[in-house]
Parts: structure tokens; C-alpha cells; sequence
């Protein structure tokens, strides 16, 4: 036990004094809350976007000023003629370009039926979709303030509730999946840098001939990760409690204890990648391509899991950080207990006992 | 002149004989390219939809099977009250709730006016918000459908109604691939470039060979040059690489020229790989320097906007973006590939990532010290 104690003391240290990483150990989940939380959102908002009006009467300039009121849009150019359309996109700026023909307001007053033109840029069709809808729904506002006197019969009401989420904020999506993303990389990628690392600078012979059991000595290694992972736990949670406003609305221990088992599902991922790469740099890439974006794609958390082809839907049940993101998702934000749980645990606990097995048998005391 | 030719022939050795590298280099970006695109789509269909249905009316019937029919929602769970309706919510097995309450055909009919009631699924907000729009899109439909059934209108319509037409350009089918692959394409591209050239000159003083190299008469910039110009040319290799898997499996040809991209790109990737070299000057170790250029190009990634568009960032965030080589290349991929764009549409890009290259070189040469300490 006491040889134990001096190798796990061996590995803080090599942490502890690699001032740089470990400042970045510490502070990747923070800048990540901060970036996914604050920076990073779908919602649409200021967008840039173009005029060609070219009937240019009250109402095109009521709907105009409506449009550019709005925290959706900002107008930002206006054009002359048709043929600048295409300019405008090529350059970049412009979003959208909306069109009013000749005429307008005449039309609409006198044959009830005037027409407007949304030209979207639809290199990225969500916000293409977003804006045209945002934009058809200021046109039909003021639609109705012209229509006010009539009054429609046989009225369909929808109420609308957003659940767990009111506001539709991201950080509530964002943060289960930066818990997943920050411990597969803090455990899995630098576990299997500091094993591969000693192969690589030769110590491992120096380590294999002592006198403890090579399961202890990949156990020692592992420790001081757990406990750099444990104290990222606790940063995001803090901060996407007290900065990000998104609430632990289940039991906070079932959250620890579910975030402890995943943390060790990554370390044995880390030690099984030390076994069969012989350099950090392999190690690194192998990590990053077999675990980093798996985790970003197929954890659910960027992209909807049920819109891929069935075969990514299939493999994406091979990635522990969806059933970690699941689990997070459901106790967190959504406050259930280890009864809805109980699956996804099962599975995680799974796998680890599967990979520490493959890896512990894997190991080689041998040099080659 | 002549030992920088000696550096590139050892540089080129050392990649080409080390068979991990080649792994790295070309077969991993290639699966990446092939899966990535498919993954990545925001587009949302497939919401699964829960039906509480208290009136058992015809129209409760026929508002259900049209919304069904829009092909954006499943029919997943038929519930006899709405509590129960919730238990499938908790469990993931729904995304949206429609209640029907009961006497609705009645309200509709006698009172002129009723309600529905839906519950949406919002942890997801992008999805929660499109979801809700689509379901009160058809409501709106079905209520337009229900009311040409009770009302004769005039000939004349006395509604002043204005008829909103949208086109969407440059990606009229609304295909999420063509513009994820060439964003996703240069994230590859940079992924690999920087963490080879951050990996590099470390490597060289963790092996302890740097000191064989600081001992010969090599230049410094010399030796900067010798570990560029080799990752440039494997960085330039994948983009093309990357470039032919567009065309071929996803059949994207880009409306401007091959020759812009290329042009953007081998200035992009000069400045790219001065930061790897950078940060390789001043890391220590390789585990050290992989972490910090991989924290730095996450965040780069993160702000180029591929995911999310850079003008719903806030202010602050579309700062660091101005200084965010990455968000140039993307912006330009998808401008030239998708919209056409030439080399004057592009001239401050161009501009911006020159600076970043001598910024980041300079700086490198300078840090890059013969003497060990």
C-alpha cells in the first residue's frame, strides 16, 4: 500500500508541476461553460440584411422600419436595382434581401393583394428557414393592424408551454454535453499521454522492473486524473449553477456518483489506447479522432441523434458519453431520480468492466 | 539556401517513414469526412409527438392525421390524460404533447372559438422552438381548412392580404451537407496542421535531438522553414484530398474556382502552422503542447462559426473572432464554393490571414532559441 502511495505521489507530481497543463486542465472546462454558454447560440438575432424597395411609398417604409425594429433584423444596405442581388451575397454580408415590388401600397389598397420577395441565402439553411419565418411574421403583424375591424370566425387557439426550459435557453442543452466532452478529454486524452509518455522516454522499464503489480502502477496513473476530473465536475457545476442560471434539479449525489462512474469509463478508454499506440503524438490523434468527436457528434448534445442515417444511430449506442449526456440530462435539468436512470447506469457500468478487463489483460510488462 | 534543402529531405524522411503518421494523416480526416457530414445536420424532423385526445371528434381526428402528415412529427404515444402524456416526456420516448381537450368540435363550432394546448420538450431550445413553430404553422393551416368549410367567402376579398413568396439562393433544397462539408473541411485541415507543427520542434527536445541540430551552422529561420514547409505540403495534400471527397460523395463543385481556394489556403495554412511552431518553441513537452494548441484550436473552432453563425455571438465573442484565423477560412470556403465568390470578394480575408502568417512566423523565428538554457 505504502509503494502505492509513493507512485500515485509520483504521478501528482509530474502533473503538479507541469505548471501549463495544469493550468489548462482547470481552466478548459471553464472557458468551454463560458464559450458554449454565452457564445454559442442558434437563435438568430441582429442579422444582416438588404432592401430593394422599389415602389418606395408609407407602407414599405412602415413595413422597413418594422423589420429593422425588430432583434432580428438590421438593415444594413439598400439596393437599386435587381442585378445587385447576387453582389451583395457574393461579398458576404447580407443574409437576406427583401423585395418590394412596383406599386406596392396601391395594390394592396385598391386589389387587396400586394406581394413581397424574401431572397434568402441559404448556404445555411437553418438560419435561412429562422429569417424567412421571423420575417413572414412581421409582415403578417402588420397584415392584421390593417384588418383589425374584421374579426375572424371559428378561432383555433394554441397554447404553447415550453417545459424544463422556458426561456429556450442553449446552456441547458450545452451543459450535460460539456460535462461528457470535458471528462472523456480530460481523462481518456491524458491518460493515455502519460502512460504513452513514459514508453516514449523509456521509463517504463524503469517502472516495470519495481516491485509493484503493473494493474497498481496503471491505477496510480489514474488517480490524479480522477481527482483533476472530480475537481472539473464541481467548476461546471458551479458555473452553470451561479453564472448560467441552469439549476441541479435532481439529487445532486446520484449526479456525482453517475459523473464518477463515467469519469472512469474514460480513464480505462485512456489506458486501453496507451496499450496499443507507441507515441504521445499517435496517442493524442487517436484519442482526439476516436473519442473527441465521437463525443461531440454522437453524444446528442450539438447534433439530433434521431436524424442521422440508422447506422450512425446504431454506433452512437457505442459511445459512453451518450449514455452519460442522457443520464446528466435526465437527473439535472429534468430532476428524475435513479428509477429513469437505472438502463443508461447499467450500460455505462458495462462498459467499464468490459474495457478495464480488455485493458488489464492487455497490458504488456514486457518490453519489446 | 542548400541546408535548407538537407532539413526538408530529413523532415520528409522522418514523416514518410513512420507509418502512425501516414494513419493520422490520411485515413482518419478521410472517415472523418465521410461520417461528419452525415452526423452534422441541424435539420429537424423526426419529433416524436404525443396525442391526448379527450374529444374523439372528427376534427380532433383530422387535426392529428394532418399533422402527422406534414412529415415533420411521429406519432409516438396515445395517452388518456395528460399526466401520462408527461411520464412519456420524462422519459425521452416524446418530444411534444398536443392536447386535445374534450368538447373542442363543440367550442369550435357553437362558441366560435377553441383551444388547444401543447407542451414541448424545450432542454433542447433550437429544437423546442422550431417543434412549437411547426405545430402552430399546421394548427393555422387546419384552421384556414375548417373555416372555407363554414364560411362562403365574397368574391371580392374585403382582407387586405399580402403574399409573402421566399426563395432561398445558392442551396435551393435546403441541404445541410453542402454547407457543413466545406466548414468541416477546414477544421480537418487546421486540426491536423497545427498539432503536427505544435508536436514537432518538441518532440525534437524531448528525443534530445535539438541539440544536435543547434550545434550545426542551420539559420534559425532556416529551421523554421525546414519544419513548414513539409506539414504545408501534407496540410495542402488532405485539403485536396478533402477536396476530391466533396466532389465525389457529395457531389459539391464549387461555383468559383479551385485556384481562389487554393490561393486562400496556402496563406491560411502558413499562419496555422506558425502557431503550431509557435506554441512548439515555447512548450516543454509534447503532452504540454498538443494540450495548449488543441485548447487553442478548440476555441478557434468553437468561434469560426461552423456550428453556430458569428452574428448571434455576442459582441465580445465577435471580437475574438476578428482574431480567429479559422472563422476567415470557413467564411471563405463557403463563399467561394457555394455562392461563387472571387478573389476581390475575398481581399480583406486575404489581407487579415498575411497578417496573422507574418505575425505568427516572425514571432516563432524570433522565440526559437540555439541555445539551450
Amino acid at each position: 500500500m505504502k509503494q502505492f502511495l509513493v507512485f500515485v505521489k509520483k504521478e501528482f507530481l509530474h502533473i503538479w508541476r507541469d505548471s501549463r497543463t495544469l493550468f489548462i486542465l482547470i481552466w478548459m472546462p471553464v472557458v468551454q461553460i463560458v464559450l458554449y454558454g454565452f457564445a454559442l447560440t442558434n437563435e438568430v438575432k441582429n442579422s444582416k440584411i438588404a432592401i430593394l424597395d422599389e415602389s418606395q411609398d408609407e407602407a414599405t417604409t412602415v413595413i422597413i422600419d418594422r423589420i429593422d425594429a425588430s432583434r432580428y433584423f438590421q438593415v444594413i444596405k439598400h439596393l437599386h436595382s435587381y442585378k445587385e442581388i447576387e453582389a451583395t451575397f457574393r461579398q458576404g454580408k447580407v443574409r437576406m434581401v427583401i423585395v418590394f415590388p412596383q406599386g406596392f401600397r396601391n395594390d394592396l389598397l385598391h386589389t387587396h393583394h400586394a406581394q413581397i420577395q424574401l431572397i434568402a441565402d441559404a448556404t445555411d439553411p437553418n438560419t435561412a428557414n429562422t429569417l424567412t419565418n421571423y420575417a413572414s411574421s412581421i409582415i403578417n403583424d402588420y397584415q392584421e393592424t390593417l384588418d383589425r375591424d374584421l374579426k375572424l370566425p371559428y378561432r383555433i387557439n394554441a397554447q404553447v408551454r415550453m417545459l424544463y426550459n422556458p426561456e429556450l435557453k442553449g446552456a441547458y442543452n450545452f451543459v450535460p454535453g460539456v460535462m461528457a466532452l470535458v471528462l472523456m478529454l480530460v481523462c481518456a486524452m491524458m491518460t493515455s499521454m502519460a502512460i504513452v509518455r513514459e514508453k516514449e522516454m523509456g521509463t517504463m522499464e524503469v517502472i516495470l522492473v519495481s516491485p509493484l503489480k503493473p494493474f497498481r502502477i496503471i491505477i496510480a496513473k489514474t488517480i490524479p486524473y480522477l481527482l483533476v476530473s472530480m475537481l472539473n465536475i464541481a467548476s461546471i457545476l458551479l458555473l452553470s449553477v451561479y453564472a448560467l442560471d441552469v439549476p441541479i434539479a435532481g439529487n445532486l449525489s446520484l449526479l456525482l456518483g453517475e459523473s464518477i462512474l463515467f469519469t472512469i469509463t474514460s480513464l480505462s478508454i485512456g489506458i486501453l489506447i496507451s496499450n496499443s499506440v507507441k507515441t504521445q503524438q499517435a496517442a493524442m490523434f487517436t484519442s482526439m479522432m476516436s473519442l473527441f468527436l465521437p463525443t461531440l457528434l454522437f453524444s446528442g448534445f450539438l447534433f439530433p441523434v434521431e436524424n442521422m442515417p440508422i447506422a450512425l444511430q446504431i454506433i452512437s449506442n457505442i459511445v459512453p458519453a451518450k449514455w452519460y449526456y442522457i443520464i446528466v440530462k435526465q437527473v439535472m435539468i429534468k430532476g428524475l431520480g435513479i428509477q429513469y436512470v437505472w438502463k443508461e447506469t447499467l450500460i455505462l457500468v458495462g462498459m467499464t468492466a468490459g474495457l478495464l478487463a480488455i485493458s488489464i489483460r492487455n497490458f504488456k510488462i514486457r518490453l519489446e | 539556401m542548400r541546408s535548407l534543402k538537407f532539413l526538408l529531405q530529413k523532415e520528409l524522411r522522418q514523416i514518410t517513414r513512420d507509418p502512425s503518421i501516414f494513419r493520422i494523416l490520411f485515413i482518419m480526416p478521410m472517415i472523418q469526412l465521410l461520417i461528419l457530414p452525415l452526423a452534422a445536420d441541424y435539420e429537424i424532423k423526426n419529433i416524436n409527438l404525443g396525442v391526448v385526445d379527450q374529444d374523439h371528434s372528427e376534427y380532433s381526428r383530422k387535426l392529428v392525421n394532418k399533422i402527422i402528415s406534414s412529415g415533420y412529427f411521429r406519432l409516438r404515444d396515445y395517452s388518456s390524460s395528460f399526466p401520462h402524456a408527461l411520464h412519456s416526456i420524462e422519459q425521452d420516448k416524446t418530444d411534444l404533447i398536443l392536447e386535445i381537450p374534450a368538447h373542442f368540435e363543440r367550442d369550435l363550432v357553437q362558441d366560435n372559438e377553441a383551444t388547444l394546448f401543447v407542451a414541448v420538450n424545450a432542454i433542447n431550445g433550437v429544437k423546442a422552438g422550431l417543434g412549437g413553430a411547426y405545430i402552430q404553422g399546421i394548427i393555422k393551416d387546419y384552421n384556414q381548412v375548417v373555416r372555407t368549410q363554414w364560411i362562403q367567402y365574397p368574391k371580392f376579398n374585403p382582407q387586405a392580404t399580402i403574399e409573402v413568396t421566399s426563395s432561398d439562393w445558392y442551396n435551393p433544397n435546403m441541404n445541410y451537407r453542402v454547407f457543413m462539408v466545406p466548414g468541416i473541411l477546414v477544421m480537418l485541415v487546421t486540426m491536423i496542421g497545427s498539432s503536427f507543427a505544435a508536436s514537432n520542434i518538441v518532440r525534437e527536445k524531448e528525443m534530445g535531438t535539438i541539440e544536435q541540430i543547434n550545434v550545426t551552422p542551420i539559420k534559425k529561420y532556416e529551421f523554421i522553414l525546414g519544419k513548414l514547409i513539409p506539414f504545408w505540403m501534407l496540410a495542402i495534400t488532405v485539403l485536396t484530398v478533402g477536396l476530391i471527397i466533396a466532389r465525389l460523395v457529395y457531389s459539391i463543385i464549387p461555383l468559383g474556382h479551385y485556384l481562389t481556394i487554393y490561393i486562400f489556403a496556402s496563406i491560411y495554412l502558413l499562419a496555422v502552422l506558425g502557431l503550431g511552431l509557435l506554441l512548439s518553441t515555447y512548450a516543454q513537452t509534447q503532452q504540454q503542447s498538443m494540450l495548449v494548441s488543441f485548447f487553442i484550436t478548440m476555441i478557434f473552432n468553437l468561434l469560426s462559426g461552423l456550428y453556430t453563425p458569428i452574428e448571434s455571438m455576442p459582441e465580445w465573442a465577435q471580437w475574438i473572432t476578428k482574431f480567429n484565423p479559422v472563422s476567415y477560412f470557413i467564411e471563405v470556403m463557403r463563399m467561394v464554393m457555394l455562392k461563387g465568390s472571387g478573389l476581390s470578394d475575398i481581399k480583406y480575408h486575404i489581407l487579415a490571414v498575411i497578417g496573422f502568417a507574418v505575425f505568427f512566423n516572425g514571432w516563432a523565428v524570433l522565440n526559437y532559441k540555439k541555445r539551450s538554457i
